[in-house]
């Protein structure tokens, strides 16, 4: 059964879209949303439309920072991630606002963890950035496999010889085999802003039986998703950031 | 619960045979495949030795060979069958290779340069091909080559390997940077597990071995000893034996070089060099017979030490590749207008990279056969000619002697020819001219440049004179 995994999709339909459509073309028959469904781009309301269909259909749907501050401001953003969470405030209607507010922060099944930031404290949305951090996060988890978002990049943590957590920057489309009696943090990016100078859509698929992790990035139209920013009165520096990657 | 391994058993419906071979971190076993399962060719059985009290490579280095030995594939791996769980009972199936191993010949060294060359173009073939296929195999010993009967060089235990798409579960960690003391390079000293450059200083080991029946650096038992080759020199191999010929140690002392980029930057090139020992380009270092002495040493000793660790961060090995290029020119009709954007293209290529070799190959008709003693000089003297003709078509492009080999092959048919040396010289690109303007339509399917693209092991550049409106002049200079 191969899952995917999808976070900081962040008011991003048109990326949300060509993530899905790829998952599916490569097989995915569940879905994990790992958070910041909105917030910095214009289309909240269509994304949350999208991810309400799947966990009505039994997808883990996680609670972000963004999403939080729909209903609780965060003293930490800066203005334009603030005026996006404004607009998201504007437009979502109040079923969805309701679905957003009652969304869970970490999520267990099994062997397995989903997070949005970290399993370790996580409604204090520390990043994990480093080996200790996903040591820490592991340590809460207590499962052989986590999944989280909200650091924009696509990094897979796990333990090595001796037990230290170590650091490793995938290839893309590489199916990663990750056997089970060794602990995982995948870090699986984002899917509608990523920030590393390219603006494919980026999300993980993960095959439970195969022990297989696989990073993909996702062409998409992303002059589409910058426009509706634009046009929404959002800052252009949130359009730009998308059209780039950065 | 572990089941265990041994004589008499059956793991997963494979019956288990006689322990063939006892090491520090496992034992290989031959098996019987199940009943219903019709094995190809015979099987072994590897089970590593894992537990308490046993080294910690043990689990590390079991799952690091079980990852990447189902990648790899060709003629120079052992050909992957099946694997256990490894919390369960680990054991890796894996073709049973008939050979000898390179121990075996290493003892029997020093060998002949002629017969140095021919085993160590096929250890830089297995090398050059697990290189392909991203791997850095980083523990290159006799114990892990064995040698077909066909000549053909076969690499055994990937559990000190790195896969430059997978997490390196050894990384890291001090004590696994290395791999066997007397062949381990400097940088796999300083933890760099990434640079394929250190495979080809292994491999410098080795030939230095075959070549002296010595090992350069001795097999040092501490850290500190094997340090030690961060500055050291090694003796040159004409100094230990004199019969060591100048291309050799020219070609063995490049692979030994203590900066990975001064030395080979791809296996293929070793082989490439092996093979053709006459196009070997001789530096300082096939002059050098004297054993360093302690000035020369000091000084090297003070400069490593000064530079320390803080030595340019290695390359990732993988990163820019070297490659071999193979042109091929017509060097019996020299007016013909394709040599000028032959040339051009070529030099377009070979300037992307200095790590990039050119060879450049005229296939000549063949003399006729069964004439006297002057026919046979004729022959000689027309291969040299054309020798002289192929470096003057190349001398514009300006190549260090060390990029450029020069081939004139006697042969009837020029794409077979062509295709055999790309083939046997692990050739990137073949650059070629197209047929000539006369012979665009039917020409095509009858030319060198169709059977050639067609058939080759690589990619390939037809080159071709551009069309000039009519009543242009011919010639544009």
């Amino acid at each position: 059964m191969l899952t995917a995994l999808l976070s900081d999709i962040h008011g991003n339909l048109e990326a949300l879209n060509a993530c899905l459509s790829h998952a599916r073309g490569r097989g995915a028959e569940r879905f994990a949303f790992l958070g910041d469904l909105v917030g910095y781009g214009a289309d909240a309301r269509g994304v949350v439309e999208v991810v309400t269909r799947y966990a009505a259909e039994g997808a883990v749907v996680l609670k972000g920072n963004h999403d939080e501050a729909v209903e609780v401001s965060g003293g930490y953003f800066n203005d334009a991630a603030r005026a996006a969470i404004e607009w998201a405030r504007k437009t979502l209607t109040d079923e969805q606002r309701r679905f957003l507010a009652a969304l869970p922060l970490v999520v267990r099944q099994g062997e397995i963890c989903y997070a949005h930031a970290s399993a370790a404290a996580p409604e204090r949305w520390n990043y994990i950035d480093s080996p200790s951090a996903a040591r820490r996060c592991v340590d809460a988890a207590q499962v052989v496999y986590t999944f989280c978002g909200h650091v924009h990049d696509q990094v897979l943590y796990f333990e090595g010889a001796l037990g230290r957590m170590k650091e490793f920057r995938p290839v893309v489309g590489t199916p990663i085999p990750v056997q089970g009696h060794r602990r995982w943090v995948t870090i699986v990016g984002s899917v509608g802003q990523p920030r590393d100078r390219d603006p494919a859509a980026a999300y993980a698929l993960f095959d439970l039986a195969r022990r297989q992790v696989t990073f993909c990035r996702v062409a998409y139209d992303a002059g589409a998703a910058a426009d509706k920013i634009r046009q929404a009165g959002l800052p252009g520096s949130l359009a730009a950031r998308v059209e780039l990657g950065i | 619960m572990r089941d265990q391994v041994k004589p008499g058993a059956i793991i997963d419906g494979y019956s288990v045979g006689e322990c063939i071979h006892q090491g520090g971190t496992g034992c290989i076993f031959r098996v019987e495949a199940p009943a219903d399962v019709d094995s190809a060719f015979p099987l072994a059985m590897k089970v590593p030795r894992l537990g308490r009290g046993e080294a910690t490579i043990g689990i590390e280095g079991f799952e690091t060979e079980q990852t990447i030995l189902p990648t790899l594939s060709g003629p120079h791996v052992p050909r992957f069958v099946a694997t256990g769980d490894v919390t369960a009972t680990p054991y890796i199936i894996m073709e049973w290779i008939d050979g000898r191993s390179l121990a075996d010949v290493i003892a029997s060294a020093p060998l002949p340069p002629e017969e140095v060359a021919r085993i160590g173009a096929a250890l830089a073939d297995a090398v050059h091909s697990v290189h392909e296929q991203e791997v850095v195999h980083l523990d290159l010993k006799p114990e892990n080559f064995l040698l077909r009967p066909s000549g053909e060089a076969v690499l055994l235990d990937f559990g000190f390997a790195h896969h430059a798409r997978y997490p390196d579960l050894l990384g890291e960690e001090k004590q696994f940077a290395a791999g066997s003391a007397a062949y381990v390079s400097p940088e796999q000293l300083q933890n760099n597990r990434s640079d394929s450059r250190s495979d080809l200083f292994a491999l410098g080991v080795l030939l230095y071995e075959l070549a002296t029946g010595r090992q350069p650096f001795g097999e040092p038992e501490t850290l500190a000893g094997m340090r030690d080759r961060l500055w050291r020199e090694p003796a040159p191999p004409r100094a230990v034996n004199a019969r060591v010929p100048p291309w050799l140690q020219e070609i063995i002392l490049r692979c030994l070089e203590q900066d990975s980029s001064a030395r080979y930057q791809s296996a293929a090139h070793i082989a490439l060099d092996l093979r053709h020992p006459e196009q070997v380009a001789l530096s300082a270092r096939s002059e050098r017979t004297d054993v360093p002495g302690f000035r020369r040493h000091f000084m090297r000793w003070w400069r490593a030490r000064r530079e320390g660790d803080r030595r340019a961060p290695l390359r990732d090995g993988f990163g820019a590749r070297a490659v071999t290029i193979l042109v091929a020119v017509d060097t019996e009709h020299l007016d013909d207008e394709r040599h000028s954007p032959l040339q051009w293209a070529t030099r377009q290529i070979v300037s992307l990279s200095p790590e990039y070799r050119l060879m450049c190959v005229s296939v000549i008709r063949s003399a006729p056969v069964g004439e006297g003693v002057t026919e046979l000089e004729t022959a000689t003297g027309k291969h040299l000619q054309h020798k002289m003709r192929l470096r003057h078509w190349v001398e514009p492009l300006k190549l260090l002697p060390s990029r450029v080999s020069l081939h004139v092959v006697e042969a009837t048919n020029a794409a077979d020819t062509l295709l055999d040396l790309a083939r046997s010289n692990h050739v990137d690109l073949i650059v070629l001219g197209a047929p000539g303007a006369s012979k665009k339509k039917l020409g095509w399917w009858r030319s060198a440049a169709s059977t050639v693209t067609a058939n080759a092991p690589c990619s390939v550049l037809v080159v071709r004179v551009p069309e000039r409106p009519p009543g242009a002049r011919t010639n544009p200079i």
